[in-house]
């Protein structure tokens, strides 16, 4: 996959796999190509190359299109709805769905995960934290019931204590409903943890590769990204 | 005070039907970002269109139906294959589209319909007509309520109403999750055109019906949208009826009715001086 915005290329051939139902954290440092591996997956960059999804060739296809294979996206900024509140903006993550009742009950869910959520449940999301407008992407792009969930700096602006009750939720919902998800994060310990492979990429090409257990040992990893 | 309250019910008459044609003007606002200059057009092309199916014989309601029907599918029309093209051109350039349209709907009406008056019949029965109010101004009033609310329950309660809202308001994490934005716009200007061709309707029986009708109700529309705030779909409401009222009160007390439409442009452009974002507004800020 290579990919750019306007003249300047970004990803230089990069080629990965993910494996259904597990996690993968692709790991690397500002300006490498995470955000925009992210993007070009989903169609908001136009990608070159070969983009499959369960066996469907998905590159060049539309944004929306992409969302409704079941591939949900938590985005760079969190793409909050702001105007509205926040249970439309969890009723809009299950737009593309069909099944209204499963809907009602997988709001709830969300509510469970996150009871602050639910306390704010007829505020405009705009007036929400930083904190719940993260918590709020993520239970947005839960809620398209996803085969597989891209996920941009999830921790991004949240407290220690709340990423690690994120990242638990995250490990739950892979081991109970098998949603494969694809990370990025600065946080390369805490990806790791949760991650079942990784890939570390550098300007726009994948450098390594690996299980994350191999990889947290790694001396050139532990070293660049880890910091120990 | 009887003249008072007089005035004040006719101006609610015809402040519902700016109201209507203010909310047409906010939602293509709310997806635009831009005052779409040639709605009042849309909605005057939509009333000749009921007269010829009036005049071809058919029932005053199935003619209102039918051209609701067909100003909606015009308005899709009309963005996808007008709008659609200049959707990331520069504003200037998307005014002058707007520009076209109206000068090129005014034209073709002109040529087809001829610039004579005509006038454009009224549905509702004297018997809806009270002490105060005809009978029209009665009827005119109940259908654009009738329409604000179910517009209202449209957008506040059904899925695809919410998604409307979604796409006008933030079109990347909308594609995110699924909507396919460039039909929401498009049934956004569906949707407008439908409801200026209902307001179209209800004020031809009042100012008649001919190409340059809608230019004086799309001032006051207008005013009435910036008044309310122009990205408020309530304000335009309130904002309507309200420049109803104040015109009639003026006209009749302190202006005389030559001076009326001085009303709306006074108003405009004191909102834009005094407060830009209208009552219910949102104030917008922007890092330069």
């Amino acid at each position: 996959m290579r990919a750019s915005y306007g003249a300047t290329r970004v990803l230089h051939g990069l080629d990965f796999r993910l494996q259904e139902k597990s996690v993968t954290a692709l790991l690397g440092a500002n300006g490498a190509g995470k955000t925009t591996t992210l993007r070009a997956l989903c169609g908001m960059v136009r990608a070159e190359g070969e983009i499959r999804f369960a066996g469907e060739r998905i590159g060049g296809r539309r944004t929306e299109d992409i969302a409704r294979l079941g591939i949900a996206h938590v985005p760079d900024g969190r793409g909050t709805f702001l105007h509205l509140t926040t249970e439309e903006n969890l009723r809009l993550g299950a737009y593309a769905r069909k099944d209204r009742p499963a809907v009602a009950r997988d709001i709830e869910r969300m509510y469970a995960y996150f009871p602050r959520l639910k306390e704010r449940r007829r505020q405009q999301a705009g007036t929400l934290s930083g904190g719940e407008q993260q918590m709020l992407a993520v239970s947005r792009a839960l809620m398209l019931g996803p085969k597989l969930l891209l996920l941009d700096e999830p921790s991004f602006g949240l407290a220690p204590l709340v990423v690690r009750e994120l990242f638990g939720i995250l490990r739950s919902v892979n081991a109970e409903s098998g949603v494969s998800m694809l990370l990025v994060e600065q946080n390369a310990a805490m990806a790791l943890e949760l991650a079942d492979h990784a890939c570390v990429i550098e300007t726009g090409r994948v450098v390594r590769s690996g299980s994350a257990a191999e990889l947290k040992h790694d001396d050139a990893v532990r070293r660049a990204y880890l910091g120990y | 005070m009887e003249a008072v309250l007089l005035q004040v019910l006719a101006g609610l008459a015809t402040g519902s039907i700016y109201a209507s044609l203010a909310l047409a003007l906010v939602m293509i606002y709310q997806a635009t970002h831009l005052v779409n200059f040639a709605q009042g057009e849309m909605a005057m092309f939509a009333t000749y269109i009921a007269w010829s199916l009036v005049n071809a014989g058919m029932g005053y309601w199935p003619a209102f139906l039918l051209t609701v029907l067909i100003a909606f599918v015009l308005g899709v029309l009309i963005e996808r294959v007008v709008i659609r093209p200049v959707e990331n051109a520069p504003v200037l350039a998307v005014v002058v589209v707007f520009i076209g349209l109206l000068v090129i709907l005014n034209s073709i009406a002109g040529w087809i319909f001829s610039y004579t008056i005509k006038s454009f019949p009224s549905p509702f029965p004297a018997a809806l007509g009270i002490r105060y109010m005809s009978p029209h101004q009665v009827g005119a009033l109940l259908v654009t309520l009738l329409v604000l609310a179910l517009l209202y329950v449209f957008f506040r309660f059904t899925p695809l109403g919410l998604a409307m809202r979604a796409a006008a308001q933030n079109p990347v994490s909308s594609r995110l999750v699924g909507i396919r934005v460039g039909w929401m716009l498009a049934l956004g200007w569906g949707l407008a055109a439908a409801v200026g061709a209902i307001a179209g309707m209800m004020v031809a029986p009042i100012v008649y019906l001919d190409p340059n009708m809608m230019a004086g109700i799309l001032l006051y529309a207008f005013a009435a949208a910036l008044l309310g705030g122009i990205d408020s779909p309530g304000g335009a409401v309130v904002g309507g009826l309200v420049v109803g009222v104040l015109e009639n009160l003026l006209g009749a007390f302190v202006i005389g009715n030559e001076l009326k439409l001085v009303v709306a442009l006074v108003l405009i452009v004191g909102v834009l001086l005094v407060r830009p974002s209208g009552f219910f507004g949102s104030v917008q800020v922007s890092r330069v």
